[in-house]
């Protein structure tokens, strides 16, 4: 009875590192060239999905693998990596692939948006002011912002080509009638440089303001739909929305963080158990505690 | 090419065609109403529609009759563009001067110009009309396609072509699957009407409609083509709908016009033996 390997603790230097065979960030130079390619397509046209060809990561397609292959396509020696889940510094998904991130390149971890320069993140824009030194990346799963009103990939291609949204103003419309309300919460459709409609997802509605004339670049990267998009820096986002039916974000009225008491951030709510009112905390952890210490 | 429209046409057609298959040297010879045949039998290939001409003014109503398979909703929908013709030369007055030929539209400019031009009614409200949205939301398509992007201006907009095709406004906010044969194509001409179109093509607006409610979309598309002064063409089998539509009219036999007269000479007096057949059978 011999085991054939040993387990040999957390690190995965076994792995990685040293080793010649893995590339620094894990990816070809081949494969990080072509999505380099794509993301400047991306970036030449505002809004536009750029085909690239998704790869095999060690982590499943839907779980953030477009977000990670553009990271790795773009990151260098001298940056520093910050990737948050759901606004959180520790979640599972989030530690794992700063750890992949971390280990294959042997660059610098942090949770402080100061400090990084590459912000990988799924659902959430950090809270702190963010400038051209930094790079968001978002973690797409579903990058059509059609999808909901028309399935057939060529329809598809012809409604963006000719720059034909009725039918998504259509379905604003139409959820204006039912629910009173436009009710699209995350992944709310905007047009980019007057021209594009992207989907925001995962980004809830409170975030969509940043994306507009920011001063940093935002990349998004949809790896099981093997496509990636980008809003450069200073670029026009509005949000669809008729004249006359203001744009508005999500408002928990009167509530305020457990934590640190903030009513300014984005917060989300814990259920209570035994009947009680649910209490609320802010959905970016890093910016929170940061509040704390002051 | 400087005397194509006529000043007082809205619509001129020259020398349309449409073949399926292909198109070879005697085509034309070996088909059409002196044949009593749309079919080469050289080649199988279909001589759909050939050498159709005719113009339309504002205010007029054009009648295309003829019975199943002779080409009229061919011609129709190579006007619309839903499909390539092979020949002919398409112009509206209103659309770029008259200067260009809508056969040879790329697929965008079409589309633009169906957006305020061109509308058309389908015998089938499922071809026209999204059938899962609201009435007011099929309304909207072509409003928020044509730029309108205030909320309550295109819910009045909309209020108001229903309140004109006599669609019950408590009725607005319901999808239009729930809708009877009868108000969906009432929904189908509010929304052709949508953009102030200058052409309107009816394709059987009343066929599978009951005779009770014909009658009332009837006398609803009539009382339109004089109100907003449009130009239509009226494609029909049903000799009542085109007498009560139209003020001339062509007749369609095997892909070929056989007769082009005004619609109560025609019932009255029909000159070419198809168009004798065609009437003494409607009249039968």
């Amino acid at each position: 009875m011999t085991m054939n390997a040993v387990y040999n603790g957390s690190n995965l230097d076994s792995i990685v590192g040293e080793d010649p065979g893995i590339p620094f960030a894990l990816l070809d130079e081949e494969s990080k060239r072509e999505i380099r390619r794509a993301l400047l397509h991306a970036v030449c046209v505002p809004g536009y999905q750029v085909p690239f060809g998704s790869r095999e990561m060690p982590v499943a397609r839907g779980w953030g693998s477009g977000g990670l292959q553009i990271t790795l396509a773009i990151v260098g020696k001298t940056d520093i990596v910050k990737v948050i889940d759901q606004g959180d510094d520790e979640g599972v998904n989030a530690v794992n692939l700063r750890r992949l991130v971390v280990t294959s390149t042997g660059i610098e971890e942090s949770s402080e948006v100061v400090e990084s320069t590459i912000i990988q993140s799924r659902h959430r824009i950090p809270e702190d002011e963010m400038i051209n030194s930094h790079t968001l990346v978002l973690q797409v799963p579903v990058p059509e912002p059609l999808r909901g009103v028309e399935r057939d990939m060529r329809e598809l291609a012809r409604m963006h080509a000719e720059a034909d949204y009725s039918r998504m103003w259509v379905s604003l419309y139409e959820d204006k009638v039912r629910n009173g309300v436009i009710t699209q919460t995350t992944g709310y459709p905007c047009l980019v440089n007057g021209r594009y409609v992207v989907a925001t997802t995962p980004i809830p509605r409170w975030d969509i303001p940043r994306l507009h004339d920011s001063q940093f670049l935002t990349l998004f990267g949809a790896g099981r739909e093997k496509r990636v998009y980008a809003i450069p820096p200073y670029t026009l986002v509005e949000p669809l929305t008729f004249e006359d039916v203001p744009f508005e974000v999500e408002q928990a009225n009167g509530a305020r963080c457990r934590l640190c008491s903030s009513s300014e951030s984005f917060l989300v709510e814990s259920p209570g158990t035994n009947g009680d009112a649910g209490t609320w905390t802010c959905s970016d952890t890093a910016w929170c505690r940061a509040r704390r210490l002051k | 090419m400087s005397k194509i429209v006529i000043p007082d046409s809205v619509l001129k057609v020259s020398g349309l065609g449409k073949i399926y298959g292909p198109i070879t040297d005697g085509a034309i010879e070996r088909t059409g109403s002196h044949v009593g045949t749309a079919r080469d039998y050289q080649t199988g290939s279909i001589v759909a529609a050939w050498d159709v001409n005719f113009e339309v003014a504002a205010g007029e109503a054009l009648g295309i009759v003829g019975e199943s398979g002779s080409g009229k909703s061919t011609v129709l929908r190579c006007i619309a563009g839903d499909i390539d013709s092979s020949a002919g030369d398409v112009r509206l007055a209103t659309f770029e001067n008259g200067e260009s030929n809508l056969l040879s539209l790329d697929a965008a400019t079409r589309r633009k110009m169906r957006i305020d031009q061109v509308s058309v009614v389908y015998q089938d409200p499922a071809e026209g009309l999204a059938l899962g949205v609201t009435a007011g939301g099929n309304i909207a398509d072509p409003l928020t396609a044509a730029g309108w992007r205030n909320f309550e201006g295109i819910r009045a907009r909309a209020r108001d072509l229903l309140q004109r095709t006599e669609v019950p406004l408590d009725r607005m906010d319901d999808i239009v699957r729930s809708f009877s044969g009868g108000m969906r194509q009432r929904v189908q001409i509010a929304r052709a009407l949508a953009n102030n179109p200058r052409l309107v093509l009816l394709d059987e607006p009343t066929t599978g409609l009951d005779a009770s409610v014909a009658a009332g979309v009837l006398d609803l598309i009539r009382g339109l083509l004089e109100e907003f002064e449009l130009a239509a063409i009226v494609v029909s089998h049903d000799f009542s709908v085109i007498e009560m539509l139209t003020e001339r009219c062509i007749v369609m036999h095997h892909g070929r016009v056989v007769e082009n007269a005004l619609t109560d000479q025609l019932l009255e007096d029909p000159h070419h033996p198809y168009s004798q057949k065609l009437v003494s059978a409607a009249r039968a």
